[in-house]
């Protein structure tokens, strides 16, 4: 193996890709764009949720109550009656709807206990499961400080402060900047390295690379090097101009060391790329294959619902895939700031996994080859 | 060939050009070519590769936009689209390159009926039409074999089968016989002419690299770099220029320029043939891939300085001996020896004593001619100094200088060729391995190039090993070997192989030992029972082909489902690949957050306090690590996103809550790295403390706390248990549905535009919509049938019931099918490589399908461009769809609404694509 084949096969993989237009712009648009977009356009968790309001009781209470809700967190409450409030349900119009009994007020007061009714629509996903507490808050807060007027010294003096920390806000662009700065460079090593393959091979020109005097370790290692380097580059650029730029999201650690990690990850993408094209004969069953690895690495990895929560088989099968461990370092460095101290079991990882991939795709690249 | 008899005087003209001119970017094709051809004739294209034949062809066969001037084809102007569509069905056209308009995984028949569709014949008439022609062209034993594995002289026959199916009246051939061998070829043009004799009133142009083969036709255009040098019968030119056959006539045509470095080609004979070392030696080499035997048997030994040629047609296992003497494919049976060294794979030392030019490879394309010579000297290990005066000498010698810093593409194919040359010598290697260096060059440069040869075999005393086709440059051998179908017929001086058969020529001699080695039926030959096989040319040719015509549209449904049914990995994988997909995104994700894990800063330690910890330890969704010691530790863990939720209990906590006097706060901090369960958890430890604190009211006041106590009564409605697998599977459905249609579509479309078989589209009478609508047939079928599975997966695996309506569900989904396979259609007008379209396909389906169609935030709290992709995007009505189907228990009148958008969307795409579809290449 010689240094100065990789680096001069390397140049020449640059040199390609520095003429493929088409491509250059799909690379630009992915890492800013589509970065953008996509997490502008992401809401907090509560945002102009929608909520409607079957107020039964038309108490002072009950108005307090309907007048608590109001944008950005909720949409401005539909005032409805209780017959509109299945159909509107049904047709995905509302994602909570709050009923208020007749008489509400009175029996409160009379200390009955009354029930206030919150239906939410469960299918909603995200919003139905942490919109509910919100609502449930809400509510009893403005019941509480409504009762405070009638009663007093009943109530344990206990207060809960809560702080969050890493994100004061829960900023939920912050994150999904970040997640998708790591499925664009999942998306494109793979792609670039895999798809470019095939068409070598389609073309013949890589059979003219073994006639000369390099190695299939040389090929491929100059192609993880080239490809690696495009993504990082184009990393390195959208997290400082487009992630901290543009949509002003804080890195709390420190920058390099993230892309010391990107580059661990990418020596184990751009490797899964070369077997992928290895496995897939033609083009249209290397797309169908990349469908089928893209979404697992992008759902399962914890970069979309948090890992403690998925099975206990999911959570360890995942755990061979490289981006699952990436995604815990550029939590961890980007967000609470951790240090090398702290991420050295994920880079050990990363390394492990991309030694792995690494020569179990030279092994396949042998054969394809022949 | 002989004109038919009995038309002695052209008619009218078929073919009428006027100033027509053609560029591809900055490079000019054609350049104000002005011509009449005539009709009811032979009329041959000659010159050679990239002069502009096969863009004219294109241009007369309808298949390429008319750039500039006028092109009129059987007395109408084809740039008018209704001439187009009027006479198509009177025009064939066979472009070049073995077998590009068929379909390699379709069997012979089915090529054939796939054409007869396409030109709207009825089964009984196609039938009776394909046993004609595959009993004309002797391919009538095999009509199951897949295209794909045809010789080349079979599949061209095949593609004339193709071309004749409608009995046009004008056939157009590009090129039909270039890398076909010299038997096959004679067969082809006896079959033509046969065919003539049936059809005396049709006008056929043929493109050719071969002179002598335009020898035998009625009238010639000769061409070069985009213009026409002349035209006329064979005799006219040759008489006009003097010469004794068309290769000189041509050369002297040329321009002086061109002309000027022309010389005759000599090639001095050896020297000194006595005692020689081998420089390439080959024993018994076979090769067999799986049954197939590529090559069986093959011995020869050349000695060092000789120029070794190797003859035969495409496919009969010259690639595959010269790979084996690389290196490149390790030989099954026999040994290949390289200056007495086996060749061994992995030896990297012979590599560099070999040069290699292969045939296929045309040098990097997005290299300069210097940096790819630069690379080449790098990757030889040539010393880093000495490789500037390297990369001079290499331009001197094969006369580089000019365009050192041009880009390969740019440059004509002989400089190209030249220029690979250049490459493969660069480390002065002791032997050259060619594989059909010149074809396509034109005779000038190809003169020039075997000058170069010359010169390497006999002053620098470099064996060189080189296959071609051309018969002429076979004859500038020392020695030759016949190939065919693997085995070698014969290894001889080119002299003594013509004196052995006794034959006039090489081409002669190797016929003989062709129809030797294939035995007696072939020579009886498929010509000599033509003339009453030919359909009778029934009257004028069918009337204009119908606007729409249902069998065109499903001749590509039949295709596009056979070629799917032949690949099943594409099929497996998308059937298959979505039911993964499913399991393992339904598993895996998972919206109720649990298994958190917390830890406490415990200052106070009393009962109350452990109480109050307690209260969360307790639940289900927080698991307790070890306390926390001091605000480091609490800082340390939570950087390391070891824990979720930290709490801290003040000193004095137990004390402060009996006395009442003062509110005590209780800290708690929550990791916001990811916010979505940083809100989860605060939800979590909000309601618990909440609950603790009523606990507490009552222990310590009694009733009195009673009193403005309250329920909030939580419904979670069509999921009441809150399960995120009831969720998630019925939106997993409409994600997945997009996805895979989508990409096979686009691929289907792409691939054909890659592969070159869009050419059918391009000059048959299918319309865009029958195109179109026509190849999306199969992949809403195939979407339909993973929906089946989908759904059964959702409702027996999942066990997530199906409350509302199957019909509903079925319904929207056919709808949104067609919807997302016409939007890979719709995709595949503006992509052109496979590599784009996946990349494309994947950004343009993934994305906004994940983000924007309300599968985990609700459409109606997204913002901006999201919001509006959301609205628009076909996936947020499905989704809808079929949550209300899934878990909502709805039917058809409940979701009314998101159907109309589902509606409108399939038609809107396919008809932007049918809109954005080229009729024509551009």
């Amino acid at each position: 193996m010689r240094g100065a084949n990789i680096f001069q096969l390397g140049i020449k993989e640059l040199r390609g890709l520095a003429r493929d237009p088409m491509l250059l712009v799909l690379i630009v648009y992915s890492f800013t764009v589509s970065i953008y977009t996509a997490s502008t356009a992401m809401p907090e968790t509560l945002n102009r949720a929608a909520i409607a309001i079957v107020d039964e009781d038309q108490s002072p209470v009950s108005s307090r109550i309907v007048t608590a809700f109001y944008p950005p967190y909720f949409s401005v409450p539909k005032l409805i009656s209780q017959y509109e409030m299945d159909r509107r349900m049904d047709a995905g119009l509302d994602t909570f709807a709050l009923d208020i009994p007749p008489n509400f007020q009175r029996d409160l007061l009379a200390g009955r206990s009354p029930t206030i009714q919150l239906n939410v629509d469960a299918t909603r996903m995200s919003q139905a499961f942490s919109g509910g507490g919100y609502v449930q808050t809400i509510v009893s807060d403005e019941v509480g400080e409504f009762l405070n007027r009638y009663r007093g010294g009943t109530t344990v003096p206990v207060d809960l402060v809560l702080r969050s920390r890493f994100n004061q806000e829960l900023n939920k662009s912050w994150f999904g900047a970040i997640t998708n700065v790591i499925s664009s460079i999942t998306m494109l090593s793979i792609i670039l390295t895999g798809a470019a393959l095939i068409r070598e091979r389609e073309h013949g020109t890589i059979e003219h690379l073994l006639v000369m005097p390099v190695t299939p370790v040389e090929i491929m290692l100059s192609k993880v090097w080239s490809m690696g380097l495009v993504v990082l580059v184009a990393t390195s650029v959208s997290m400082i101009f487009i992630v901290q730029g543009l949509l002003n999201v804080p890195i709390n650690g420190s920058l390099t060391l993230f892309l010391l990690g990107t580059g661990l990850l990418l020596f184990a993408t751009t490797s899964m790329g070369i077997f992928l094209a290895t496995v897939a004969g033609t083009m249209p069953q290397f797309g169908l294959l990349l469908m089928l690895v893209l979404l697992p690495l992008q759902v399962l990895s914890g970069g979309v619902t948090p890992r403690e929560s998925m099975p206990q088989i999911i959570q360890d099968i995942m755990l061979a895939a490289p981006n699952t461990h990436f995604v815990m370092l550029a939590q961890s460095i980007l967000f609470r700031g951790a240090g090398f101290d702290v991420v050295w079991p994920q880079f050990l990882a990363l390394i492990v996994i991309g030694g792995a991939l690494f020569l179990f795709s030279l092994q396949r690249f042998r054969k394809f080859l022949r | 060939m002989s004109p038919p008899s009995g038309s002695p005087e052209p008619p009218a003209s078929v073919v009428r050009l006027r100033d027509v001119g053609l560029s591809y970017g900055t490079t000019r094709a054609l350049d104000g070519v002005s011509l009449d051809i005539p009709a009811g004739v032979m009329v041959g294209l000659i010159g050679p590769d990239g002069v502009g034949k096969s863009s004219l062809l294109s241009l007369i066969a309808g298949a390429h936009v008319v750039q500039s001037g006028h092109v009129e084809v059987l007395g109408g102007d084809i740039a008018d689209a209704v001439h187009r569509r009027l006479t198509c069905p009177r025009i064939a056209y066979m472009p070049q390159g073995l077998g590009k308009n068929l379909y390699p995984t379709l069997s012979v028949f089915e090529n054939v009926d796939f054409f007869g569709r396409l030109f709207g014949q009825d089964r009984a008439e196609r039938q009776r039409r394909i046993d004609e022609l595959l009993r004309a062209t002797g391919l009538d034993p095999f009509p199951d074999r897949p295209a794909g594995k045809l010789s080349g002289g079979m599949k061209q026959k095949l593609g004339l089968c193709c071309a004749l199916i409608h009995d046009p009246d004008l056939l157009i051939l590009d090129e039909p016989t270039t890398g076909v061998d010299p038997l096959s070829r004679r067969q082809f043009w006896e079959l033509i002419d046969a065919i003539r004799r049936d059809r005396p009133n049709m006008s056929v142009i043929v493109a050719t690299a071969y002179m002598e083969e335009a020898q035998g036709f009625d009238w010639l255009v000769a061409m070069d770099d985009g213009r026409i040098l002349a035209t006329g019968t064979p005799a006219e030119l040759l008489s006009r220029t003097g010469t004794p056959n068309l290769d000189a006539a041509f050369i002297s045509l040329l321009p002086e320029e061109k002309r000027r470095d022309h010389r005759e080609v000599v090639i001095p004979p050896r020297a000194g043939d006595g005692a020689e070392d081998i420089a390439i030696e080959a024993e018994h080499l076979t090769m067999r891939f799986g049954d197939f035997v590529a090559v069986s048997d093959v011995s020869f030994r050349i000695p060092r300085g000789e120029i070794f040629g190797f003859l035969g047609s495409n496919g009969c296992g010259k690639t595959t001996t010269m790979k084996m003497l690389t290196g490149l494919l390790p030989a099954t049976e026999g040994t290949a020896r390289l200056f007495g060294r086996e060749v061994d794979p992995n030896d990297i030392e012979v590599r560099r004593r070999v040069g290699y030019m292969s045939q296929a490879f045309s040098l990097y394309s997005e290299l300069t001619v210097r940096q790819n010579l630069d690379l080449h000297a790098r990757l030889f290990r040539l010393e880093p100094e000495a490789i500037p005066a390297r990369i001079e000498e290499m331009a001197a010698r094969f006369d580089l200088e000019d365009i050192m810093d041009s880009l390969p593409d740019a440059l004509p194919l002989g400089i190209r060729q030249r220029l690979s040359l250049a490459v493969a010598m660069i480390h002065a290697p002791d032997i050259l391995i060619l594989d059909e260096p010149t074809s396509g060059v034109d005779p000038v440069a190809r003169d020039a190039f075997w000058q170069i040869l010359s010169d390497l075999s006999r002053k620098d005393n470099v064996t060189i090993f080189v296959s071609t086709h051309f018969m002429n440059e076979a004859e500038l051998c020392d020695r030759i070997s016949l190939m065919h179908a693997g085995k070698v017929l014969i290894s001889d001086t080119p002299q003594a192989i013509v004196e052995k058969r006794g034959a006039h020529s090489l081409e002669e001699a190797f016929i003989a030992y062709l129809e030797e080695a294939i035995g007696e039926k072939a020579t009886a030959g498929p010509a000599a029972r033509l003339p009453a096989a030919v359909p009778t040319a029934t009257g004028t040719p069918a009337a204009a082909p119908r606007r729409f015509d249902p069998r065109r549209m499903f001749a590509y449904t039949q295709r596009e489902a056979l070629e799917l049914r032949r690949d099943p990995i594409r099929a497996t994988l998308a059937l298959l690949g979505t039911v993964i997909l499913m399991f393992v995104v339904g598993y895996g994700i998972n919206m109720d957050v649990d298994n958190l894990s917390f830890a406490v800063l415990d200052r106070d330690n009393t009962t109350l306090s452990n109480d109050y910890v307690q209260q969360i330890a307790g639940s289900r969704y927080f698991i307790e690590k070890p306390p926390i010691t001091d605000y480091a530790d609490l800082d340390r863990r939570m950087r390391a996103g070891e824990i979720s939720l930290a709490i801290e209990i003040p000193p004095g906590f137990a004390r402060d809550v009996s006395r009442g006097n003062k509110t005590v706060e209780v800290g708690a901090w929550i990791d916001g790295a990811m916010p979505t369960r940083a809100e989860t958890v605060r939800g979590y430890v909000q309601g618990m403390h909440a609950a603790w604190l009523t606990q507490k009211a009552r222990e310590l006041y009694g009733d009195r706390a009673i009193v403005g106590d309250f329920q909030i009564a939580l419904r979670y409605r069509y999921n009441p248990g809150v399960e995120s697998l009831v969720a998630i599977v019925p939106a997993m459905i409409p994600l997945l549905l997009m996805m895979i249609p989508a990409m096979l579509a686009v691929l289907s479309v792409v691939r054909e535009k890659e592969l070159g078989s869009i050419t059918n589209f391009y000059v048959t009478p299918v319309t865009r919509f029958e195109f179109l609508v026509g190849k999306q047939l199969p992949y809403v079928a195939l979407a339909m049938l993973n929906f089946a599975m989908l759904v059964a997966f959702a409702v027996f695996i999942f066990r997530v019931p199906l409350t509302g309506s199957l019909t509903a569900l079925s319904t929207a989904a056919l709808l949104y099918v067609f919807a997302t396979t016409a939007l890979g259609l719709l995709m595949s007008t503006f992509m052109s490589s496979q590599i784009a379209a996946i990349f494309g396909t994947a950004l343009l389906t993934l994305i906004p399908a994940v983000n924007y169609s309300g599968m985990i935030d609700p459409v109606s709290s997204l913002e901006g461009a999201g919001a509006f992709i959301g609205h628009i995007y076909p996936t947020t009505y499905f989704m809808t769809i079929a949550r209300g189907a899934f878990s909502k228990g709805l039917g058809f009148s409940d979701l009314a609404g998101s159907f109309i958008p589902l509606l409108i969307a399939g038609p809107v795409l396919i008809g932007l694509g049918i809109a954005l579809l080229k009729k024509q290449a551009s």
